[in-house]
């Protein structure tokens, strides 16, 4: 008996798999699934893989219990679920919606194929690996210096009740040897970061909560790709209106300013983080900027596109504009930017108009592989 | 892999098989077999049987199971087959404790198998049974495609709970009688004797001799009611009277026979589990113990019994359920005499030492299935002691709260869902719906209202084997509805019925 359960587990993922692409463009809208499993996994339901029957509905049904309480009180949150904790020849009836867990890599792979992207060319190549220590359990051997004093008691604890030589009026515990326990543990590789991407986002008043959900769930997926790619990124902030500063995440998704729109001030800055942080040679950049479209002056506009052009460019893998549609703004800074370096290789624009359109924004953005 | 016991499991297993003999529990060889707990939640998710076939829900079964004991929430302790010989696993980690724990309560479950009258016609070779199984599928597979074979099999595990639970036997040939009265059908239109070779085109000429043959066509037609009577066993139906291409049946005629391998272990669940945790706990309190095991055993034994509001654990009831019945009539607690004591004090006192518990409790797991032993044992005492209620959903208040209290309305709710496996009766009423080779199933409606999207999705499952147009009359909110797929549109219309 060797475990071929895992043929019938991969292929129960192949069909999983094939439901989320299937569904793709709506999760892909879908703020609020995202992020709700910690930072490596997400939970996605599945519509519809349990076996449809005859049977009757659940609310319909109710059942017997066991228990205090009085008649009429709540049996609290939760469906009540006949069941025993105990795996039984024949039983298991799946009863609920079905709950997978996906890794990012997994998803972003499957938004890759789904959308055709390709992979990025990096430009730099070199992984540094590093080495990081993992505990996974405990053990009942193992070097002195991993013991876990507390099982260690607890287990001694244990025996000396057990065997009547526990005195709660002289509680001393004096573990012996088969009452040592050892935390366990593994090595994990770990890369080193090498891709930074550098989020702006206009702040001003034009901006409503609409588009602010729209670039987070942008960058989200943004966010998703790019690790896959690199394994390991650096993420900054900046938010601007008439003037740039950087933020942490929280800040930057939820801060609403009511001021003018200087786009200069957070390329501006862009520039200087990376003059200071990220040298050419040994990181892969990646700006990415959303606005209205608004700006304050076509001067301003000017200065942007000199900024762009002579300190921006020539030093990241690829510059995005994400442009999202508000009824306030005028949408000319994309027009700008098109006429002015449109044709460049690695600047990618993208029009936003409402969250369905993420789905091909995520394309123009991600499409040129850079 | 999965090993076999190592000197010291094999010496425990000798020693709790002495106990379980000792109390007269009496089971076929029990063998078994060491594993980790990933081969543990692999054996799980076949159901017990690692050689089935393969189908994408076992690594389903396998996945949350995996992700069940990794996050720490569940931790299968115990499995064990109806076979002849049982087959157990024990998990390869756990402490002498409760490998002794395991294979007390396993005895208990084996033991069950053997005498308890719902298993005396289940397959006792079903490991090999699985295994040929396994074998014929995959050969489909390897003729037909994986995509072609696993979507008939999803279609068809979705009608696998329309089986007629009390058939005592599977039925696999066709009537023998049937076969007969066609052949003697066919006879008769030879027409008259005939003496002279010569003279048969003039005494049966051949116009006469087709509408003789017409005639006895259209009675046979017409006599033969499709069919004659309700059938509860719909994959049975299927099977006779789909148009199934041979793989389509082979593979129908499969899950058809897990679905009754299956079905007594749903029958006794209560009984079975409450058996296996009686012994386990008799067993080990009165023999198998070792004093510094006692607190490792009261947490394992109390966690297995435990009960969360809105929840029946099976093991709770059922232990609670044999050690009454084992005081009772320990006390001489039954008959007329007691029945019709109404003196509170008496009661109370009442024991005629009869000391006949334990020869009742044997007696009792022969002959019960939960139906019967939940109708038949379970008394207004036991059920306040035990605290048990009724639950149901409370729309105004969209939560799930407690009912009811009272005696007659808890058993009666728990013998609701005990009937038909707590799955909806549903028969075959007719083959030749309206005359149209349409399919008519008949829900028989006790309350409780089917699963509206579920039934919908079923009856295109449904239809995909029957080919023509289905139906099936049930009542939603009191009134009567038949709801129909053709095999492209769903579409309901209210009955009288």
């Amino acid at each position: 008996m060797s475990l071929k359960i895992h043929q019938d587990h991969s292929r129960f993922k192949a069909i999983v798999r094939g439901k989320i692409k299937a569904n793709l463009r709506k999760y892909v809208q879908k703020g609020e699934m995202l992020g709700k499993k910690g930072k490596d996994a997400i939970s996605i339901p599945i519509p519809f893989i349990d076996i449809p029957r005859f049977k009757y509905g659940h609310k319909e049904q109710g059942g017997v219990g066991q228990g205090d309480g009085e008649v009429g009180q709540s049996l609290g949150p939760g469906q009540p679920q006949p069941g025993d904790g105990h795996g039984h020849a024949g039983q298991g009836e799946g009863d609920h919606a079905l709950e997978v867990d996906v890794t990012l890599d997994e998803l972003a792979q499957i938004l890759g194929e789904e959308l055709q992207l390709p992979n990025i060319e990096r430009r730099h190549n070199e992984k540094i690996v590093t080495q990081k220590i993992k505990y996974t359990g405990i053990n009942t051997t193992g070097p002195e210096s991993l013991r876990h004093f507390k099982r260690t008691f607890k287990q001694a604890l244990k025996r000396q009740i057990a065997t009547g030589t526990y005195d709660p009026k002289k509680p001393v515990i004096i573990p012996t040897r088969e009452d040592r326990r050892y935390r366990s543990y593994k090595l994990q590789d770990l890369p080193e970061t090498n891709a930074v991407i550098i989020y702006m986002m206009d702040v001003s008043g034009s901006m409503g909560d609409e588009q602010k959900e729209i670039v987070r769930i942008e960058s989200f997926w943004l966010d998703t790709w790019l690790r896959h790619q690199y394994k390991g990124l650096e993420s900054r902030y900046i938010i601007h209106d008439a003037v740039a500063r950087e933020v942490d995440r929280e800040t930057f998704f939820h801060t609403r300013e009511s001021g003018g729109t200087m786009i200069s001030s957070a390329y501006k800055l862009c520039r200087d983080i990376i003059a200071a942080d990220y040298p050419k040679s040994a990181w892969n950049i990646y700006p990415f900027h959303f606005s209205d479209g608004d700006n304050w002056s076509a001067d301003d506009t000017r200065q942007c596109i000199e900024m762009l052009k002579n300190d921006v460019l020539p030093n990241v893998n690829q510059f995005a504009y994400g442009q999202v549609e508000s009824p306030y703004g005028s949408g000319q800074f994309i027009k700008d930017l098109r006429e002015a370096v449109g044709d460049q290789s690695n600047v990618a624009l993208s029009e936003i108009a409402d969250k369905d359109a993420i789905y091909n924004s995520i394309k123009d953005f991600l499409g040129k592989g850079r | 892999m999965p090993k076999s016991l190592t000197p010291r499991l094999a010496a425990l297993n000798e020693e709790i098989l002495g106990y379980a003999r000792e109390f007269g529990l009496d089971f076929f060889e029990t063998i078994f077999e060491v594993v980790t707990y990933d081969e543990m939640n692999m054996v799980a998710s076949y159901g017990g049987f690692p050689n089935r076939y393969p189908h994408w829900r076992w690594g389903m079964e396998y996945e949350q199971l995996s992700k069940g004991y990794e996050y720490g929430l569940s931790k299968i302790y115990e499995l064990v087959i109806n076979n002849d010989p049982c087959y157990a696993y024990l998990l390869e980690s756990n402490a002498d404790v409760d490998q002794k724990l395991v294979m007390a309560h396993v005895y208990g479950h084996c033991d069950f198998f053997k005498n308890n009258f719902s298993f005396r016609h289940t397959n006792r070779r079903m490991i090999d049974e699985m295994a040929n199984h396994a074998t014929r599928v995959r050969r489909w597979i390897d003729k037909i495609g994986v995509e072609k074979v696993e979507d008939f099999i999803d279609r068809t595990l979705s009608l696998e709970n329309l089986i007629d639970q009390h058939a005592p036997h599977i039925r696999r040939n066709p009537d023998p009688r049937r076969a007969e009265d066609e052949a003697k059908a066919n006879e008769r239109v030879e027409g008259f004797k005939v003496n002279r070779e010569y003279m048969r085109g003039f005494i049966n000429p051949s116009e006469f001799l087709e509408s003789q043959r017409k005639k006895v066509e259209d009675e046979k037609q017409r006599s033969k009611k499709f069919p004659e009577r309700p059938q509860r066993d719909v994959l049975y139906f299927l099977l006779e009277n789909a148009p199934l291409e041979p793989w389509e049946a082979d593979i129908l005629s499969i899950l058809r026979d897990e679905a009754y391998y299956f079905a007594p272990q749903g029958q006794t669940k209560i009984m079975n589990e409450g058996w296996a945790s009686y012994w386990h706990s008799t067993i080990m309190t009165r023999r198998a113990l070792k004093d510094d095991e006692i607190i490792d055993y009261a947490d394992r034994h109390s966690g297995t019994m435990g009960t969360r509001p809105g929840t029946l654990n099976p093991y709770k009831l059922g232990i609670e359920l044999w050690r009454d019945i084992e005081d009772r009539w320990n006390k001489g607690r039954f008959g007329k005499e007691w029945d019709e004591c109404d003196d509170l004090r008496a009661r109370g006192s009442w024991d005629k030492k009869l000391g006949a518990g334990r020869e009742k409790i044997f007696e009792v797991r022969k002959h019960y299935n939960d139906i019967t032993f939940i109708d038949t044992f379970l008394t207004a005492e036991f059920a306040i002691e035990q605290k048990l209620f009724v639950y149901g959903f409370n729309d105004k208040r969209n939560s799930w709260e407690i009912l009811d209290r009272e005696f007659r309305k808890v058993k009666a709710k728990l013998l609701q869902g005990l009937t038909n496996f707590g799955q909806p009766i549903i028969e075959v009423v007719d083959g030749n719906f309206e005359n149209r080779s349409e399919l008519l199933l008949a829900h028989k409606h006790d309350g409780q209202d089917l699963k509206g999207d579920y039934a919908r999705e079923t009856l295109r499952n449904l239809q995909s084997l029957w080919r023509r147009p289905v139906n099936i009359v049930t009542r939603y909110d009191g009134k009567g509805v038949m709801l129909r797929y053709d095999g492209q549109n769903h579409s309901e219309k209210k009955v009288d019925l």
